[in-house]
């Protein structure tokens, strides 16, 4: 079966484009960044607010912006850039048709109109229950269908993903394995998958609730599952961001990856462990067993923080081995000293790969660790750790990206391009200062989601110590100047898609041109004597791992002083 | 441009390993198994780790167990609203109310005493953040969690709730004291 | 190992290791990645809870 369309190939990349993919790329990535812009609007009143000088929002307000700014964009903003990246990662990436179009563009229809819904029911003002909605704490009924049909067009576009790879088998548009990269959105897609799936088993019947045809939705299964969704959906970007990092050491270094074994395990770790960690929500919870917590959190023994530690290693390595074939090989470091620092695709991913592992990851096992949960649970470390994976991590990431998609998928040249040489430094240092005091704020207890430190005036109020208030003070500074980062970005992208110089669409065919497999490269041949390929790489490893453990152990140091609980 | 291209063998799996990649993955494997036995050891060595009793109820059978408590052992109260502050004997069981939004009531112990605490709430989800020990447990409605606690420093202690519960959620916090 | 003479997988025609075959094979991948979590999260927790005796 041959569909009428036609394929582009990019002068600017090679890349080749599939008509239907590409419009379909082009409308998910352009409304992902609406809801960041959206998003980062509300983002304004949540950090005024909990700058305790300021203090600029009355507490209805405050939490009703909170609530719009978690959904719009942990869930809005991310999975329509990443239902851009699956399309990439599957038509493009392996020169196939997408397969289904129409059926792709039901999936974009429902996302929007899901989004769109969830958002106007959030700001009627009636349905300020935070992204979590915990049961018995009711929104509006539209507010879960909004959810509902965004999660069901989310599961559509997955399975468009899935059957384009179908297609690109049976009509052998590549040959052999699927690429590193694609495996990684394989990756994401399935644990895409999974999570809608939890998605729908908890809000169908919470929406049933709010309509009044089901009356009970337990609140511990509630919360069980719901982060089965809430949880895991984050975990769809790490998947996705660590395929883009891949991604782009291919295109800003001519990268290999250091072995197509080891990465494609550590895929298929988190493909097998990554969803578990949902638990790290619930390890302050009644009524689930001991073993269940420890099998969780620890994502079956730790193996998914392998497979990050492995990519965490792979990914800088790839580019240090590509480096030093160019000649760059003095030192450990002269290979990241003359890495292209003025191109926002690198830096912004290298600021990412850093931020990632550095704040969030050390980060996130620890409080994933069950003990040690308790000195963290509710406090306001945990949207300092989160904004260190999703924002440093997946947003700065998709930033970077997008620097790479505008002349390549958009066809325009970049404008202001001064400014955004300087964007992912200025974003990505104020975001890693922001999570840091955060994670300082809430070392101290503050708590998340909360209007005022000082308790309204309550005659029990409890008086924080003086360092809390000034680390929610940094919190508000260092947010201001996210907020310019990323006001920023939004203003390079949509000024480039308005005004930047329309680019040349390269040659129009009606057939694809199968993929070739890779050359096979020096590297691939000099294995054995030389050993080390990444020294310099393995270095930063190392300083990894022992910032690491000292932080681990610092807490579980803390842990030890704390009342006796059993 | 590899990673976006299919490997360049067909057997790509039998491909060797770097070695800066195989002693990495060993000390990965040997930091995550660390991570997870301490997790278990400290159940067995360690003195603070979150039980998991736990029982189904409702908002009326907490509330007159919680009741029976506050009869029998409150020794004055504080506050306007009277919050009865209450001084179970060591080694009992102590009830700790969350509702919109208060906790009731003021719970008083003995330093170096053991006590079982229940928690649970009445209507929503709420948080027992015990400031500024720093100990941070989930309430959850229709459930009720029983901890076993030994404090070990006397003084005056806030409960602050740190889990979102409606418009009023700023003005939940209460005391507990220690003597 | 042993049907594997040359220092690296240069081999067009030989067998594909199973891991392999695994890896290639995104919809057996799928199933994995959906059914584990499943049971070892989501089934085993809500047992958890659905077991959780009734106040005396």
């Amino acid at each position: 079966m041959s569909t009428a369309t036609t394929y582009r190939t990019c002068p600017r990349s090679g890349l080749q484009f599939e008509k239907n993919a590409e419009s379909l790329m082009k409308a998910n990535a352009f409304i992902g960044v609406v809801w960041l812009l959206i998003g980062g609007i509300l983002a304004i009143g949540v950090v005024l607010t909990r700058w305790p000088a300021v203090h600029w929002l009355p507490a209805d307000k405050f939490y009703m912006v909170l609530t719009a700014h978690g959904i719009d964009m942990l869930i809005f903003w991310i999975i329509f850039f990443e239902v851009a990246v699956l399309y990439f990662a599957s038509s493009t990436l392996l020169r196939c048709r997408l397969a289904t179009p129409r059926v792709a563009w039901l999936a974009f229809a429902l996302m929007l109109v899901g989004s769109v819904l969830n958002n106007v029911t959030v700001f009627r003002g009636a349905s300020s229950v935070m992204m979590t909605s915990y049961v018995p704490m009711m929104a509006e009924p539209n507010f879960y269908l909004g959810l509902i049909l965004f999660a069901v067009g989310a599961l559509i576009a997955c399975f468009v993903f899935f059957g384009t790879l179908v297609v690109a088998k049976r009509e052998k548009t590549y040959d052999g394995s699927v690429p590193l990269v694609t495996f990684g959105a394989i990756t994401a897609a399935i644990i895409a998958v999974f999570t809608i799936s939890s998605g729908a088993i908890i809000l169908i019947p919470t929406w049933l609730k709010s309509v009044g045809i089901v009356h009970e939705v337990d609140a511990l299964v509630y919360r069980t599952v719901w982060w089965a969704f809430g949880h895991s959906s984050q975990q769809i970007n790490v998947a996705a961001h660590i395929s883009v990092w891949y991604l782009v050491a291919a295109v800003a270094f001519g990268a290999k990856p250091m072995s197509e074994r080891v990465s494609r395990m550590a895929f298929l770790l988190y493909i097998l462990f990554l969803q578990l960690a949902s638990a790290h929500h619930l390890l302050a919870d009644p009524g689930l067993s001991t073993p269940w917590k420890v099998v969780n959190t620890s994502y079956f023994m730790y193996f998914a923080v392998l497979a990050s530690m492995i990519h965490g290693l792979t990914i800088p390595g790839a580019m240090e081995v590509a480096q030093r074939r160019k000649g760059y090989t003095k030192g450990l470091f002269e290979w990241l000293r003359k890495a292209p620092w003025s191109n926002p695709t690198f830096s912004g991913v290298f600021i990412a790969i850093i931020g990632f592992g550095f704040l969030g990851g050390i980060s996130g096992v620890m409080m994933g660790t069950e003990q040690l949960n308790m000195i963290i649970h509710n406090t306001i470390y945990v949207p300092g750790h989160f904004h260190a994976t999703v924002v440093i991590g997946t947003t700065l990431t998709f930033m970077a990206l997008t620097y790479y998609l505008i002349p390549v998928l958009f066809k325009r040249e970049m404008v202001l391009p001064g400014l955004a040489k300087w964007q992912p430094y200025l974003f990505g240092f104020s975001m890693y200062f922001f999570c840091l005091v955060m994670m300082g704020a809430g070392t101290l207890g503050v708590e998340r989601r909360h209007w005022d430190m000082a308790f309204g005036g309550s005659p029990l109020a409890y008086e924080w110590p003086g360092a809390a208030y000034l680390m929610m003070g940094l919190v508000g500074i260092a947010g201001v100047a996210a907020i310019g980062g990323g006001a920023i970005y939004i203003l390079v992208t949509v000024g480039s898609l308005l005004f930047g110089r329309r680019l040349e669409d390269g040659e129009v065919s009606a057939r694809f041109v199968p993929l070739p497999r890779a050359a096979p490269t020096v590297i691939a041949q000099s294995y054995g004597s030389a050993g080390f390929a990444a020294p310099g790489t393995f270095a930063l490893a190392r300083v990894f791992l022992i910032s690491f453990v000292l932080y681990y152990f610092i807490n579980w140091k803390y842990l030890s002083t704390l009342w006796g609980l059993s | 441009m590899s990673a976006i291209l299919p490997p360049s063998e067909r057997v790509w799996y039998k491909h060797p390993i770097d070695r800066v990649e195989g002693t990495w993955i060993a000390i990965a494997l040997t930091w995550c198994l660390v991570m997870f036995f301490m997790m278990i050891g400290w159940h067995i060595w360690g003195k603070q780790n979150l039980s998991t009793e736990t029982y189904r109820t409702t908002a009326e059978q907490y509330t007159a167990k919680v009741q029976a408590m506050v009869d029998k052992y409150t020794v004055r109260t504080e506050t306007e609203q009277k919050i009865p502050v209450v001084a179970a004997p060591p080694g009992s069981d102590i009830f700790l109310v969350a509702r919109l939004w208060s906790f009731w009531p003021i719970l008083e112990l003995e330093n170096g005493k053991t006590y079982r605490l229940h928690l649970s709430s009445m209507d929503y989800n709420h948080g027992f953040s015990l400031q500024p020990a720093n100990i941070n447990i989930q309430i959850v409605p229709g459930y009720e969690h029983v901890v076993t606690i030994t404090p070990n420093q006397s003084g005056p202690y806030s409960v602050v709730c740190n889990e979102f519960c409606g418009i009023g959620h700023h003005t939940m916090v209460s005391r507990l004291y220690v003597k | 190992m042993s049907d594997h003479p040359g220092n690296h997988g240069d081999d067009e025609h030989g067998p594909v290791p199973f891991m392999q075959q695994l890896l290639d094979n995104p919809f057996l991948l799928l199933f994995l990645g959906v059914l584990i979590p499943m049971l070892l999260y989501n089934l085993w927790g809500v047992i958890d809870i659905l077991t959780v005796p009734v106040t005396k």
